[in-house]
């Protein structure tokens, strides 16, 4: 049993990823140190939209066993609250549901027994219809207006919760082991604990902000962390020894993946950490102070959906023809032109064909400064179609005819394509798109979200 | 008195990278050794959002974040994505390698010897 909670209170994060796996050794040094909480996020939008618009976990299920396993080993010996955020990548109900599969299958071959909490995040899409005509729905940042269309065309609508949902999970009734969420903003476990028992909000986030990427704020870069929460600051240090956070690595943590280093807006208001305090405590943890929130004037949670967007397939073939490659633009369009052509019963719109020439700019597109051709090229010529049969129809089209193709000056006229893999046409199955990512305003930061108990055994 | 000459960023800067801030934004940091360095690169002016505008062929108006930031020896910068992330004609699904031109932008410095 872990001390009472007075003046300080210690979570536990030992990965900024469920289903990644940590260091065991790490993760126990964190238990010594008897922390009031696990927390450990599962989300993340940066794999793509596949997972909204396909239900698809970031994960496999025997990483997540296997990381769920060694997690509810600990809940079970130090009977501290462990929490998980946004089941599965995107924090569907689907993969809320499929998290309570696998904890229940780990209790049953364990014997262990848990009280789990289930909170759910899919946005009725009724509401967000009324919510929209209401004008209570607004694009989060360079995004186009939401309309009646692409709510019906996403597969799923989310939103991320804020602390009060896991308050109200941890509180509702007495002595929750597990809470299991579905999409969340990433640092709402960490606040909601801290918050709950009665510490600063704004440090409260400030340290759930920073220990939801586990040790990324360290020294080399890293995965475990422990946070000392206490009445007007908190402190942070990475569990691996050969570790360490610096003032430095911990204040220019949250420049990482975000809008502007110092306001971090999230369900219910905007951290603001522009007048914060690093100061280096021991060689390893830093001291943070002087963190602030500002609720605003209403609460918003971030909705997030994608929808499908037909079937995709590819070919891959290297160029090392110089004739070649100098007319690679004009003996593309010509190739493509005469596909087009060939599939003239298709509508034009309805198709996609998107060469990737790298050796040339094949990252950055237009923005590539380099404008001189390397010696050798490797073409991805990407099709999206209707069905996957027509997608790869036009890219075996596409594939040949290149193959083949006359052009000024050839002298190879055996082919013109190296093509390292079978098969030459490649499906690549549904394509994805994001197509919800909107502000809406809540009456309320725990109706959306709804909250089950069960005994797990 | 030491030469001055255009010095590739990358040899000045301890971090240059870009990465999805979301699925609709990338944002490019630039991280510095010291604050010397971060004020010297600063003052040459070089850095500007009429550069960014230029480099990643996005006009003024539209840059989110922009700014040189004290308090962490650091530029920031936020751009709309060319793309929604992950989406058909995706080049770079995580953002990851669109800082090149930024590290390639030269910077008066002093010649290391």
């Amino acid at each position: 049993m872990s001390t009472p909670i007075n003046d300080e209170i210690r979570i536990l994060t030992p990965s900024g990823m469920l289903g990644y796996g940590f260091p065991l050794d790490h993760f126990e040094l964190g238990l010594a140190q008897q922390p009031h909480a696990i927390t450990i996020d599962s989300g993340s939008t940066d794999s793509g939209p596949q997972k909204l618009g396909l239900g698809e976990m970031t994960c496999s299920r025997e990483a997540y066993l296997k990381d769920l396993e060694v997690l509810l080993q600990a809940q079970h010996e130090a009977r501290i609250p462990l929490l998980i955020s946004s089941a599965g990548g995107d924090g569907s109900n689907l993969h809320v549901d499929a998290f309570r599969e696998m904890i229940a299958d780990i209790a049953g071959k364990r014997g262990w027994r848990f009280r789990l909490a289930k909170i759910y995040a899919d946005i009725d899409k009724d509401h967000i219809r009324r919510e929209l005509e209401a004008g209570r729905v607004e694009p989060l940042g360079p995004v186009p207006p939401l309309d009646l269309r692409e709510i019906d065309a996403a597969t799923v609508v989310v939103a991320q919760m804020g602390a009060e949902p896991f308050q109200k999970a941890l509180g509702e009734i007495e002595g929750v082991d597990v809470v299991v969420s579905g999409r969340a903003y990433d640092p709402s476990p960490t606040a909601a604990v801290a918050i709950r028992a009665g510490f600063d909000p704004a440090l409260a986030w400030h340290m759930g902000k920073i220990m939801e990427c586990g040790a990324l704020c360290a020294e080399p870069v890293g995965r475990s962390v422990i946070g000392y929460l206490r009445r007007d600051h908190f402190e942070i240090e990475p569990l691996n020894p050969a570790e360490r956070c610096t003032t430095a690595s911990v204040a220019a943590h949250t420049l990482y993946e975000k809008s502007h280093p110092f306001l971090l807006a999230g369900p219910g208001g905007t951290l603001d950490l522009s007048n914060c305090r690093y100061e280096q405590v021991t060689d390893r943890r830093v001291r943070v102070s002087g963190s602030r929130f500002d609720p605003g004037t209403r609460y918003t949670v971030k909705l997030e959906g994608a929808r499908t967007a037909g079937w995709r397939s590819i070919f891959i073939a290297g160029a090392r023809d110089p004739i070649f490659i100098r007319q690679i633009d004009s003996i593309l369009d010509k190739v493509i032109g005469q596909a087009r052509a060939y599939f003239g019963d298709v509508p034009a719109d309805t198709y996609r064909i998107i060469p990737h020439i790298y050796g040339r700019n094949g990252v950055m597109g237009d923005l590539e400064p380099v404008k001189t051709p390397a010696h050798e090229l490797c073409l991805i010529v990407e099709v999206a179609a209707a069905t996957q049969a027509l997608a790869t129809a036009i890219c075996g089209k596409l594939r040949t005819s290149l193959m083949h193709a006359p052009y000024p000056g050839r002298i190879a006229t055996a082919g013109n394509l190296a093509s390292p893999f079978t098969p030459l046409e490649i499906p690549l199955g549904q394509a994805c798109a994001f197509n919800v990512y909107h502000l809406m305003t809540v009456d309320s930061p725990t109706a959306l979200f709804p909250i089950e108990h069960e005994e797990i055994a | 008195m030491t030469a001055v000459v255009p010095t590739p960023l990358r040899d000045i800067a301890k971090v240059v990278r870009s990465k999805n801030a979301g699925p609709f934004e990338i944002t490019l940091d630039i991280i510095f050794k010291s604050r010397e360095d971060y004020e010297a690169v600063k003052k040459s002016g070089v850095i500007t959002k009429e550069l960014v505008s230029e480099l990643y062929n996005v006009p003024t108006q539209a840059i989110i974040t922009f700014g040189f930031f004290d308090l962490v020896n650091a530029v920031k910068i936020t751009l709309p994505r060319p793309r929604a992330q992950g989406g058909i004609g995706e080049t770079d699904m995580h953002a990851a390698q669109q800082h090149v031109p930024l590290q390639e932008i030269r910077i008066p410095w002093p010649a290391s010897s």
